[in-house]
């Protein structure tokens, strides 16, 4: 049978292969791409958290499905708004690498 | 619940794209992985008989986020990024930390007692999720869903603003 642990286990290997993305790439937009990755490990933990424990009426608990709306309402949000600054960056310096754009003034 | 081979199989699409992400050198391959990666992910949810969430997974990050990533890809119009002189030190630091990462919560999870537990049966039916979500967002969270909307109103005036050509 599936436990919880197992749930909790791919959403932690997911969480790292976000985490590995956000370390390892230099493209912005793969940046933004990992990032997605790490938000959605966390709703799947939560999720996971939510069908575990059931409430008197049977039902699962909803309040963590609740705070997971509002993740991907705020994740979504936030890959409008980078994607506006990379859009942004790119007509300034035609780069989207982030070794290019280390300094704050130029 | 759903069978074991089922969960494996959407838990491997789920990590194994993940990792394609990351890996690959193209965006757009990229981007289309975490298509991929994020329909396992809504498989998983509908497994744990959360169908609103799997749906929302759905709609709004294989359909509208991946458009909007996609659409950018093209706008910029970029290619494979040239093979760079990578820094093998900095690299393996990086992976180095998310292995770290990765045994610490592991390990967290071996010694967590409910984690060795089963899912325990639901006594009612969850198709009507939609409704007990929206209840409990209404009732428990209605402040919480009004400051959200705030905030997507400000993003969308913000991109706005962002995207402006300035005149020259």
């Amino acid at each position: 049978m599936i436990t919880l642990g197992d749930y909790l286990l791919v959403s932690a290997i997911l969480f790292s292969i976000g985490f590995a993305g956000v370390m390892l790439r230099r493209n912005l937009i793969i940046i933004l791409m990992s990032l997605e990755l790490t938000l959605n490990a966390a709703n799947l933990s939560l999720v996971a958290f939510s069908r575990f424990r059931v409430d008197p009426s049977g039902l699962p608990n909803y309040n963590a499905q609740v705070f997971v709306f509002f993740i991907i309402t705020v994740a979504a949000a936030e890959v409008a708004v980078g994607l506006a600054i990379l859009v942004a960056l790119y007509r300034a310096r035609q780069t989207t690498d982030v070794k290019d754009i280390s300094q704050l003034k130029f | 619940m759903m069978s074991p081979f089922l969960f494996w199989f959407f838990a491997l699409m789920t990590l194994i794209f993940g990792a394609a992400v990351v890996i690959n050198r193209n965006p757009v391959a990229s981007a289309l992985s975490l298509v991929v990666s994020f329909l396992g992910l809504a498989a998983l949810f509908m497994s744990l008989n959360a169908y609103f969430v799997g749906i929302i997974q759905v709609l709004v990050y294989a359909g509208a986020v991946m458009v909007l990533f996609l659409f950018i890809i093209m706008l910029l119009n970029l290619q494979a990024e040239e093979q760079r002189r990578i820094n093998w030190l900095a690299s393996a630091g990086g992976i180095g930390v998310a292995i770290i990462l990765l045994i610490q919560i592991a390990v967290t999870i071996g010694r967590f007692e409910a984690a060795r537990q089963t899912f325990p049966p639901l006594s009612a039916s969850t198709t009507d999720d939609v409704r007990n979500i929206g209840a409990a967002l209404f009732r428990n969270y209605n402040l919480p869903f009004q400051i959200v909307g705030v905030l997507v109103l400000v993003a969308t005036v913000g991109v706005v603003l962002l995207s402006k050509r300035e005149p020259r």
